[in-house]
């Protein structure tokens, strides 16, 4: 049984008004499913909150078809609707289903796109922050270490873990929306001391320097670990905010990798003793040029034709360093008619790149710079798509399998050379 | 044989509550892990996920046995719409504990038991009649086949 401060039985009991009452109420059923004792409070609250396709509108038309019905009955779960206040905690909307301008280039209906309009007033009308991305550790929400937050995205959440310490559950939908009214989210899993040590054990006997080999040993780790902590030990070199972003996103993805720990890189493994506490490895893995050599084929087995007609980069969203690199890679040249280029990153992030000429050097290319989602959230590809390059081992872990297409995983360079000449020439050096 | 022998389960397990109340239903059962967003068609309650071997298969109505849920946070979300579409499965059991599947059994308000004495991908089959009672904690089996079972 969950234990209730003073103020939680308060909140439940409607003292804080019927809105935060039905979020308690979530989170109570919800820390009693996890057998959580208590909870813990987090102004920290990254979410989904309240958007919704015209499906779910229409299934609450009865009850006013709007945001309040779907926030009330959906996001909360509550079997009346009621009126949904500002939120209480700091809270940000992740990404979305299409770019604020370029949605009629991803194919999106007008209709759609009102509806997008729409949600986005009555999310900002709530007081909950625009940021629009999977990268919210980019765009203005930075946790800091032992922070409890209560964030949905997989990418986010095992960036937030591991890399900054912070303190997150790979939460849903509803208990975002339910943490931004009470700022509770339950005392389970990451939020513990003793569920953060490594469980399993990563020898590295390959170098692995660039965001091409960080992602890939990524993929491998998430597919030997699965859903365990794993502790990597071995020579990783370089390590910075965008490598670990695609390593981070490539294990969520193969496995599902809420944290990991990289020995004298992440916080909190400064030694492996560190890394494991009272824990001993239950597995050891390998990751040998034998395994490099596996995973790059794994990543590639749904490549088949080298005529490539969409290459798409920022998966998770670029940041403004990646950005900055593939202006410096296209400049000059220009994508193939044979083939499309399109970009994702957030708006704060794409207000920099205005700011710096990047968006221009882009679209001067033949590129476009686009923002809030990416080809897997909003399922837009290029009209005809039939063959995408990416340089993300996540999306192409995705994206194929979504959309029904063929796939290539390699360097930026050889994704904007594709771009560019309209045909694959990647190969592992 | 009496009744009794008639309606008493073949194995009775005992766990813990995830979500209480009960249902009764044919059980549909798999070692694989599942994921909610990309891995589910809600609007059917489909497996989708390529290499599945659920794939094509839906949950809608079955008591859904399964090691555990995995992948994007959007697994509450795309079940909670496997509820409103009517393809919600009637209850589930499962081993692995994840802030997914809490969360998920919680908004499908369906029972689910975890934390079980043995280990219930090995004892319930697929075809197998499963109750599930969500406040107790238990799930009952009838065997489909009962001449399958080992002394």
């Amino acid at each position: 049984m969950v234990t209730l401060t003073g103020e939680e039985q308060a909140m439940l009991d409607g003292e804080q008004g019927p809105a935060v009452g039905k979020a308690m109420e979530l989170l109570v059923r919800y820390a009693e499913a996890l057998d959580a004792e208590r909870f813990v409070e987090t102004n920290n609250v990254a979410g989904v909150p309240g958007s919704s396709t015209p499906w779910l509108k229409d299934y609450y038309k009865q009850d006013g078809g709007d945001y309040r019905a779907v926030f009330s009955k959906f996001d909360l779960d509550s079997d009346e609707v009621i009126d949904v206040p500002r939120m209480n905690a700091y809270s940000c909307h992740l990404q979305g289903g299409m770019d604020p301008t370029l949605w009629a280039e991803q194919g999106m209906t007008e209709a759609a796109h009102d509806n997008f309009v729409s949600d986005e007033a009555q999310t900002a009308a709530h007081g909950i922050q625009i940021l629009k991305t999977c990268t919210p550790y980019i765009a203005g929400n930075v946790p800091v270490m032992g922070e409890h937050c209560a964030w949905m995205e997989s990418s986010a959440v095992v960036f937030c873990n591991s890399v900054i310490g912070g303190r997150t559950n790979c939460e849903g939908r509803e208990s975002t929306s339910a943490a931004m009214l009470a700022k509770r989210v339950p005392d389970w899993g990451f939020h513990r001391d003793e569920y953060r040590l490594g469980q399993n054990k990563v020898d590295v006997r390959v170098p692995v320097e660039d965001v091409f080999d960080w992602g890939m040993l990524g993929y491998f780790v998430g597919d030997a670990v699965q859903d365990t902590i794993p502790v990597i030990e071995g020579p990783i070199a370089k390590a910075s905010l965008i490598r670990h972003k695609h390593f981070g996103a490539a294990a969520a993805s193969s496995g599902g990798v809420e944290m990991y720990h990289m020995v004298g890189i992440t916080p909190e493994a400064n030694t492996l003793e560190r890394a494991f506490g009272a824990n001993r490895a239950e597995q050891v893995f390998t990751y040998d040029a034998a395994e490099r050599k596996r995973i790059y084929e794994m990543l590639n087995a749904v490549g088949n034709s080298t005529d490539v007609d969409y290459v798409m980069l920022g998966c998770p969203h670029y940041s403004i360093e990646q950005i900055a690199y593939a202006a410096h890679l296209i400049e000059g040249r220009k994508v193939s008619d044979k083939s499309a280029l399109w970009v994702f990153t957030s708006r704060a992030v794409k207000a920099t790149a205005d700011a710096n000429g990047y968006t221009k050097t882009l679209k001067d290319a033949g590129a476009l710079l686009m923002t809030d989602t990416c080809s897997a959230i909003s399922q837009a590809v290029p009209k005809g798509t039939r063959v995408a390059a990416l340089d993300s081992a996540k999306q192409v872990h995705y994206l194929p399998a979504m959309m029904g297409i063929e796939g290539w995983y390699g360097t930026t360079e050889e994704c904007i050379d594709a771009a560019c000449t309209g045909t694959w020439k990647g190969e592992l050096k | 044989m009496t009744v009794e022998t008639l309606v008493k389960p073949d194995i009775v397990l005992t766990g813990r509550k995830v979500v209480g109340g009960v249902a009764e239903g044919e059980a549909l059962v798999t070692r694989d892990t599942i994921s909610g967003w990309g891995g589910v068609n809600a609007m059917t309650g489909t497996v989708i996920e390529s290499r599945h071997e659920l794939r094509g298969q839906s949950f809608a109505g079955k008591i859904l046995v399964f090691p555990g849920a995995k992948g994007s946070s959007g697994w509450s979300a795309v079940f909670h719409m496997a509820r409103l579409a009517g393809k919600a499965p009637l209850a589930m059991v499962f081993n692995v504990m994840t802030t997914k599947a809490a969360l998920g059994s919680v908004v499908m308000r369906i029972p689910a038991v975890t934390d079980l004495d043995r280990d219930p991908l090995d004892l319930i089959e697929t075809g197998d009649r499963v109750r599930v009672d969500g406040d107790r904690g238990t799930v009952e089996i009838w065997k489909a086949a009962r001449s399958s079972i080992a002394p």
